[in-house]
């Protein structure tokens, strides 16, 4: 039984088809990254799923009910990490549960200091550097009580090297906690990093073009994307989005 | 410490200021009930606190409770047409116009209505304090950043979660610059609203000092009033300092 699946998804902006017959699923505990050209519907799939909009045709399923428009279904991480500037880290972190009634204060304090803040719990997030907020922000999705954790580039803010020490350190709470990921990115390597699979979509509007699963054991090490088999996947993806362009 | 850095310019403009006058009116012996001098001025004030103390606890009620009324209009007004958008397209305009009604035209009306009771006093510091918070705290409710109103929305927060979670909190600076306007516009309101019949108040103190030209007197009252419009204003920062203080808290790490 998966996770989520999104049957024959179609969405339009007035005459511009963005989304057409888009489907797809995800299983539980599944890292899925999806890459695509820029506009090509990314972020409003991830609207369609939070509830934000409503598909013009086809399904959205959550385990089996259905979540066509239904907010609050997943736990959601947006591109700027969007931490409340009066909230304290900790009373941040726990906004998505405080949302849906339950809060767990000693599970947050935990989360927080394997996120390596401690200290920082009763700091403003203005206090914080760019690499520290995504992580409080990525700590909120993970507190959030729903199973799937939607990140729409939660990283492209960051410069190079912080970059690669979230991911790193992404990769080692979810190992440690598997949760179901949908993970929307630019980067190839990052989603060869991080996924199981990586589903392709093609540009406007946008289709299912592609679908790899990511055959690299976990728990993976960072010395991977230096290995011939990993340039090897890379260039086969990066081969499948030149196609379209 | 920074407080007084910053301070001590206006401060001694201020001294300065009051030294040009002390020193004009011995010069050209101005007479006292034309422009009496700060020192007859500082000692009518010692000498009469007996005479207005009484006045001026009088106003300082009346602004309060006028302050807080006009507040609570405020608010309820903004918050009331922020969650009903059809109303306020339909009110904002009206509510515009109310300001422009000279508040000296429609004080004696006001009496005539209502009497010379403290309810049209009420109505008058009503009036001119809801509309600077009103407006001041719809413009923050409008202002809500679009990324965390996204953010509030695809977690699946209710209405009114994203008001009390974000829009109100988001909106409180700009509700405590309303604020700070208001508490000043408050007292003037004070004062003009007891012009028109009290029988105590430091407006009433004025008139009184005016009509047996005791023009010292009338100085202690605009230094009265001045000082009351300060001390309601330091009030006001106070507060927000204290409520909004993860501003200036997260600021002074950054800056
Ligand atoms: N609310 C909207 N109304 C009209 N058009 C929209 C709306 N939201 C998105 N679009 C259009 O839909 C298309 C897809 O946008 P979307 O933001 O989903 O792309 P994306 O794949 O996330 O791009 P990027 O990789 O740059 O983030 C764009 O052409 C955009 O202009
Ligand atoms: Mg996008």
């Amino acid at each position: 039984m998966a996770s989520l699946s999104l049957i024959n998804i179609c969405k339009s902006f007035g005459d511009k088809k963005v989304l057409k017959d888009l489907s797809f699923s995800i299983d539980h505990a599944e890292f899925v990254s999806i890459v695509g050209p820029s506009g090509s519907g990314k972020s409003t799939l991830f609207h369609l799923i939070g509830g934000l909009l409503q598909p013009d045709n086809g399904e959205i399923r959550m385990e089996s009910s259905l979540i066509n428009g239904k907010r609050g279904a997943i736990s959601y991480m947006p591109q700027s990490s969007s931490l409340l500037p009066w909230r304290t880290i900790l009373e941040n972190v726990m906004l998505g549960e405080e949302l849906l009634g339950k809060k767990d204060e000693q599970g947050a304090l935990e989360m927080i200091a394997k996120a390596g803040l401690s200290g920082y719990e009763h700091a403003y997030p203005d206090q914080l550097s760019g690499g520290m907020k995504q992580r409080a922000a990525f700590i909120r999705s993970m507190l959030s009580p729903q199973s799937l954790i939607c990140l729409d580039e939660p990283f492209s803010a960051l410069d190079e090297f912080t970059r690669l020490e979230m991911q790193q350190w992404l990769l080692s709470i979810w190992e440690e906690h598997k949760r179901s990921i949908l993970f929307v990115t630019h980067n190839i390597e990052e989603a060869l990093y991080l996924s199981d699979r990586i589903i392709v979509l093609s540009s406007r509007p946008a289709q299912v073009k592609a679908v790899f699963t990511i055959p690299f054991a976990r728990p993976r090490r960072e010395s991977i994307v230096l290995t011939e088999d990993f340039l090897r996947w890379k260039k086969k993806i990066y081969n499948e989005l030149r196609g379209m362009i | 410490m920074t407080a007084f850095r910053k301070g001590w310019r206006p401060v001694s403009a201020i001294i300065l200021l009051f030294l040009l006058w002390e020193a004009a009116s011995l010069l050209f012996e101005v007479p006292s009930w034309l422009l009496p001098s700060p020192s007859q001025i500082w000692q009518e004030g010692i000498a009469g606190w007996p005479d207005y103390r009484y006045h001026l606890w009088s106003t300082i009620r009346l602004t309060i409770v006028g302050f807080s009324i006009g507040t609570i209009i405020g608010i309820a007004v903004a918050i009331c047409l922020h969650l009903l958008p059809k109303l306020r397209d339909t009110l904002y305009p009206l509510m515009i116009l109310s300001q422009n009604v000279p508040i000296i035209v429609l004080a004696p009306l006001l009496v005539i209505w209502f009497g010379f009771g403290v309810l049209p006093k009420l109505i008058v510091i009503t009036l001119v304090c809801f509309f600077p918070i009103a407006v001041a705290a719809m413009d923050g409710f409008k202002q809500t950043d679009a990324d965390l109103m996204h953010y509030m929305k695809m977690a699946g927060a209710t209405k009114g979660q994203i008001f009390r979670k974000l829009e109100w909190p988001f909106a409180l600076p700009a509700l405590f610059s309303g604020l700070k306007i208001s508490a000043t516009y408050s007292v003037m309101g004070a004062v003009i609203s007891e012009w028109l019949g009290a029988k105590q108040g430091i407006g009433v103190y004025m008139t009184l000092a005016s009509s047996s030209f005791r023009t010292d007197r009338v100085f202690v009252a605009i230094f009265l009033i001045m000082a009351l419009c300060l001390i309601f204003f330091a009030f006001i920062i106070l507060l927000e300092r204290w409520t909004v203080r993860w501003k200036t808290k997260g600021a002074k790490n950054n800056g």
